[in-house]
Order: C-alpha cells, then structure tokens, then sequence
C-alpha cells in the first residue's frame, strides 16, 4: 500500500497553476474565456460539522443569513412598526421612480428583442460546439414554469376583468386635476369593444415582452459569463466588464446577497400568500376551513414535495415537476378553449395581439403619463416585481440553458412565452368578460382576486374537475418556484458551486417553509414582501449593467458555424 | 480475475482518494487490468476546473500520472451534469455500464448517522450494476 499518488496531482488549487494561462481547452468549440486568476471556491469555507458536509462562501453565506434573520426578527417584533416603513419605501419607488422601472424594462426588452436579428444571436452557450443538456419540452417547461407560472393562474381571470371595468367607468379626476381613476392610457368610457381591446392590451403588456425580457437578460448574461466566459454561476459574475477583479471582493458579495434577499424573501412571502390563496380556493370547493392548520399543513406538504424534488435535482426532480406543470396548464387552457366562447377567443388571440402591438408605444412611455394610477400602481408596481424576480428566474434559466445559441435562447425566452401569455390572458380573460358582457354575470367580478378564477369556471360545466385541477396547478406551480429557487440560492451561496453537498440545498428549502409558517402565524408577510419589491430598484440597475455585458461578452465570442482562430483575449 | 477497474475520481478531493487509488494500483498490477478514471463534474464553473473539457485534461494528466506509479494502461471518462450533486449515483452506474468494468474501487467515508438520509454512493452502484464493488475507507479510520 506505499503507492500513493504523486503530490503534484493535477487538481493543485494554487492560483497560478489554476490559472488557465495555458493549455485550457476552451468550452466545446471556440470561445473566449476570462483570463483570471481567481479560483471558484476559494473564498468557500468546508466542513464536516456533526457529520455533515458543507462548502459555503464564508461572507455571502453568513451575511445573507444575518441580514434575513434581522428581517424577520424586526418584521415579527415590530409588525406595527414595520410594515408602514416598508410600504412607504415601496410606494415612493413606484410613485418618484416609476419612470425608471418602465426606462429601464423597455430598455430590457429592446435589446433583447433585436439581439434576435443580429449576428450575434449565432453564439453559442458553452462554445459552439456544446449541445443541450434538455430537450425541447423539459427545458421550455422549466423556463415558464419558473418565470411565471403561478400569476398566470391568479391574474388570468382577474386582471383583463379589472381593467375592464374601470376602462369601461372612464376617467375622474380629483379636486387637485389629478386623476383618481386606475383605467390604462385614456380609458374607453361606455365603449365596450374599445375598454375589451384596452383592458387585454394593458392586461399583455404586464406579462409580455417586458417582464421575459428582464429574465431574458439576467439569464443570458448569466449563461454567456458562466458557460463562454468561465466565471462562477453568481450574479457578480456580469459585473466583470465593468469591475474587473473587484467583483471577487465586497462590491460582489453585495451584489449577491442582495439576490438571496430578494429570492429568498420572494419565495418566502409567496409560499406564505399563496398557501393562504390557494386554502381559500379549497374552502371555497369543499369546504374545508382555510384556518391556520389548514395553512400549516399546506405549507408543510409543498415544502416536503419540493424537498422531494431537490433531492433528485434538476433533471429527475424540477424537470419532471415543470412538465407535469405545463400538461396540466395545457389541459386547463384546452378545456377553457373548447367550452368557453371559443370563437371569440380564436379571434380575440389576432385582436389582442394586434391591439396590445399598438398600445404597446403609449403603455411603455416612461414620461408624461396622465394615466399616474396606472401606471404607477400597476405597470412599476409589475416592473419591481419581475425585475425582483429576475435574480432567481434569470439564474435558473442561465443554468440549463447550456448548448442553446443566443438566438435559439432568446426567441424561447421572449418570444414564445409571450405569445404563450398572449393566448393564456385571452382563453381566460375573454371568458371572464364574455360572461360579464353577454350573460350579466357579475359573481366573478366581485369575487376576491385570488376566486375570481374558481368562480369563472363554475360557470363552465365540469366544474369540479377543472377547478380541482386549478388548485393541484397553483399548489405544483409553488413547489416548482420553491426548488428551483432553494438550487438558485444554494449556489449563489456555495460561491456559484452547483456541485455543493446536498445537506445544504435542504437547508435552503426547510428555512423557506419554516419562515412562511412563522410569518404566516406571526404577521408580516405582505411586509415582507413589499421590501423584497423595494429591491427591484437596486437590481434595475443591475440589468442595465448585464445589458452592457452582454453586449460586450457577445462582441468577443466567436459566432457559431463560423469559426475564428481562437486569440488570447480577455472582455 | 478482473479486466477492467473504474476509478471515480473528484479531483477537487484527491487527498481523500488515496487509500482507494493505492488499493487500485495494487489491484490492477495483480490481476493484470486496465485502469479507468471516472470523473463527474458540473457544466458551470467549478474550483477544478472551468469548463467540462478542461475538467477533461485534468483528469488525463492525472491518469498520465498514475501510469507513471503502476504501468498499467489507463483511460479517463467525463460525464458532465447540470446538477452533480444529485445526478452522481446515476452517473457513476451509467458509467460503469459505459466503461464495461467488473470492478469498482470508491473511497468512502466512515458510516454515519446520515447515511439513512442520504445513502452512500457505493451501495447504490453495487444495487444496480453488475460489477464488484470495493469501498476503502479512509486510513484513519482503519486502526
């Protein structure tokens, strides 16, 4: 047994024989990797604490922890306190800054959209040469899956009906000449084909072309960084063209703690509203009371379901979870189809499409908006809330999207979810109105937001069916945010590691469950979720700042099928 | 007895692999065998390397290295995953079917309570594979 291996294995951490000055073959084709000398995980602490592994990023990791611990401990405490403090940061954004939430999403979406058609949209993520790690069907169902799924189910039905109504009540203003009405742009007063055609328009705008191109740039900045570039899978790492090796230090580990604040504390308060949403929608099928027990056990059992999912992982675990997701939204969308007005909603798609393409120019207008409720309280309030989201999406798409050209990845991220939306809003959104319009049924508008769905489809037939397939989508779609998110925040907290021991991605997922329950029982989840919002602003910045890094990272890749001799050049 | 030994190697743990590399190389010397290293890394970035096919180069130089200690002809493979951490069993059981081997040498760790919870690597390749499987604990452990 004296053969042991020689000390100069090739695993050597050092940094300068890490360092890939030479002889590092690039991603699979050409590409063009970052010259640096940092080694991911060498600012990780490993452990064997109690038997049980860990490989954390020592500051991102205890940082983060301290900084959501203080949270929840002042949001338990000083409820009272709190929750004015946070609603008033959140309403000074979107009142003062909302312009800069719509700025900055048309910017998102603009650049996304025309990387499409020009030859940059041929780089390959991971090198020309990589290919997929998905198919098709599993890599398009996680992407929607963790995007938006969820508020399809509860705005589908209410939104379109809401800015109907007020489209259709027209414009009041207030005794200062302001207006005091929520309609979109110049309302439709009386004019029921005009308010339909506004309240769809206003209705796609919010989970259009804006929302996906925020994602779209947080997960292609991230994917061309991580997989052409060679940097951590961390939100820092776009950062790199303008920092430079700075983002190894405070300016990045600020930078992600910030994103385990917002997707922790996202997923955290969504677990906890959505819990009780959908505990509404089962007391209002079967009666079964929506009380704290109800709510605990609910949380409890998608906890353990998305526990059960990260365990096996991405591809035996969130993939499968995302694909029975969208056969059940499919089935949802078909039966809606068929037994709803079914022309109306066939023509309706082109309408809707052709009227939210012509309202789009004045529902983006960042300035001189007259329409201040609007677009204040529902366009930035959206802004906030996707952008928001766009650390924990973005991340999460970035990763499996690995072998997908920039094209390929940008038309399944833009575009396809898009019109995904476009005809979801419209299958379930014309409905709604065609039973207000021509059937005088006003049950489903004044049902609570989170019934509104249950109630239109009561008045479809098969009633029970579709409605417990409803609440089986919102309770699958909460367990597929809750583990995609506990692997984002994993690695954001591993240093970008993907591969850190399993124990870890448990923790994450347990202390989501156990924070909704203990703000659920002790208050304060619209708190917090409101000063999860406020950090929308921070990382608008952040994707102005992947917006210039992915131009730059993109300029310096080669572009695939056309191969350049590879130089010794850094971003 | 054996023709072909597999080896799964993480180069970012190289110290832990020894006892199972020392037990390889007698092994392989004694019953004549090739020498496969497996290696399973994440396609992001990771401590050993950044890319998958530079994780690859790695892990020939260090078979190249190994050769040098027991001469017997060696060969590596590089499976790549989205999530390593959890596709690793199921990686480590295609592989062995892949490499053709009959036996498997694993390093392991010293049992614990947590092996209920989350199962070493081992039993599970010797439960779905047909090869042997020899798991060397580390030597600390052994006295």
């Amino acid at each position: 047994m004296a053969t042991i291996p020689d000390d100069k294995s090739p695993d050597d951490k050092t940094p300068s024989e890490a360092a890939p000055s030479e002889g590092i073959p690039a991603p699979e084709g050409a590409a063009n990797l970052i010259d640096t000398d940092y080694v991911i995980g060498q600012d990780n602490i490993t452990a064997s604490p109690l038997g049980i592994n860990v490989d954390l990023h020592g500051k991102v990791f205890l940082f983060s922890s301290i900084v959501i611990l203080l949270f929840v401990i002042l949001t338990l405490a000083l409820q009272d306190q709190m929750e004015p403090i946070f609603n008033s940061m959140f309403s000074f954004l979107t009142t003062n800054l909302g312009w800069f939430f719509l700025l900055g999403a048309n910017v998102f979406a603009l650049l996304a959209l025309v990387l499409i058609f020009t030859p940059l949209g041929k780089v390959r993520i991971g090198g020309a040469d990589a290919t997929p790690d998905f198919g098709y069907l599993g890599w398009f169902s996680m992407l929607f899956a963790a995007g938006m799924g969820i508020g399809l189910m509860f705005y589908g039905v209410a939104e379109p009906l809401g800015h109907y109504g007020t489209a259709m009540g027209g414009i009041s203003v207030g005794e200062d000449g302001v207006r005091t009405d929520w309609a979109p742009l110049g309302a439709a007063a009386g004019d029921q084909a005009g308010a339909i055609d506004l309240s769809m328009a206003a209705t796609i705008f919010h989970w259009g072309f804006h929302p996906w191109g925020a994602y779209a740039i947080v997960g292609l900045s991230l994917a061309i960084f991580s997989f052409n570039k060679g940097l951590p899978l961390t939100m820092r790492s776009i950062f790199y063209p303008i920092l430079g090796e700075r983002i190894w230090g405070w300016p990045g580990h600020v930078i992600d703690i910030l994103a385990v604040f917002a997707t922790l504390f996202g997923l955290t308060t969504s677990l906890g509203i959505g819990a009780t949403q959908a505990a509404g929608g089962l007391e209002y099928l079967f009666g079964i009371p929506a009380n704290d027990t109800t709510l605990v056990l609910l949380i409890l059992g998608i906890t353990l379901v998305a526990l059960g999912s990260i365990m096996l992982g991405v591809d035996k675990g969130v993939q499968r979870l995302s694909q029975i997701n969208m056969v059940l939204a499919a089935l949802l969308l078909g039966f809606v189809i068929i037994v709803g007005p079914t022309l109306m909603i066939a023509t309706g798609v082109v309408d809707n499409l052709v009227g939210y393409v012509t309202h789009l120019p004045a529902l983006s207008m960042p300035f001189g908006r007259e329409d201040a409720n609007f677009s204040q309280g529902w366009t930035a309030f959206y802004w906030a809330w996707w952008i928001a989201w766009s650390p924990f999406v973005g991340m999460f798409i970035a990763r499996v999207s690995r072998g997908r050209t920039v094209r390929e990845f940008l038309i399944s991220v833009l575009l396809i979810p898009t019109l995904a939306s476009v005809v979801w809003m419209t299958a379930f959104g014309t409905t709604a109105i065609d039973q207000v319009v021509n059937s005088g049924i006003t049950e489903v508008q004044d049902a609570a937001l989170e019934l509104q769905l249950f109630t239109m489809l009561e008045y479809l037939p098969l009633s029970a069916i579709t409605s417990f397939i409803g609440i089986v989508l919102v309770i699958v779609f909460f367990i597929t945010s809750s583990d995609s998110g506990s692997l984002v925040i994993d690695s954001i907290t591993a240093g970008g590691k993907v591969d850190a021991p399993k124990p870890q991605r448990i923790f994450w997922a347990l202390i989501e469950g156990a924070l909704a329950i203990a703000l659920l029982l002790g208050g304060g989840l619209a708190a917090l979720q409101t000063a999860a919002l406020t950090t929308g602003l921070p990382f608008t910045l952040v994707l102005l700042v992947g917006c210039y890094a992915i131009v730059k990272g993109l300029m310096s890749e080669p572009r695939s099928g056309k191969p350049e001799p590879r130089k010794a050049k850094t971003v | 007895m054996f023709n072909t030994i597999m080896v799964p190697v993480d180069l970012a743990h190289i110290e832990t692999l020894e006892p199972a590399l020392a037990v390889t190389a007698d092994m392989a010397k004694h019953h004549n065998a090739r020498i496969c290293y497996v290696g399973i890394t994440a396609i992001t970035p990771g401590s050993v390397a950044r890319t998958p096919e530079e994780y690859e180069q790695k892990l020939n130089a260090f078979a190249e290295k190994r050769k040098e200690v027991h001469g017997q002809p060696v060969s590596v493979k590089v499976y790549a995953s989205a999530d390593p951490t959890a596709d690793l069993d199921d990686l480590l059981i295609k592989a062995t079917k892949e490499v053709q081997a009959d036996l498997v040498v694993m390093a392991t760790h010293p049992p614990r309570h947590l092996d209920a919870l989350i199962p070493s690597h081992g039993g599970k390749v010797a439960t779905h594979t047909q090869a042997s499987v020899f798991l060397v604990r580390p030597t600390d452990a052994q006295d």
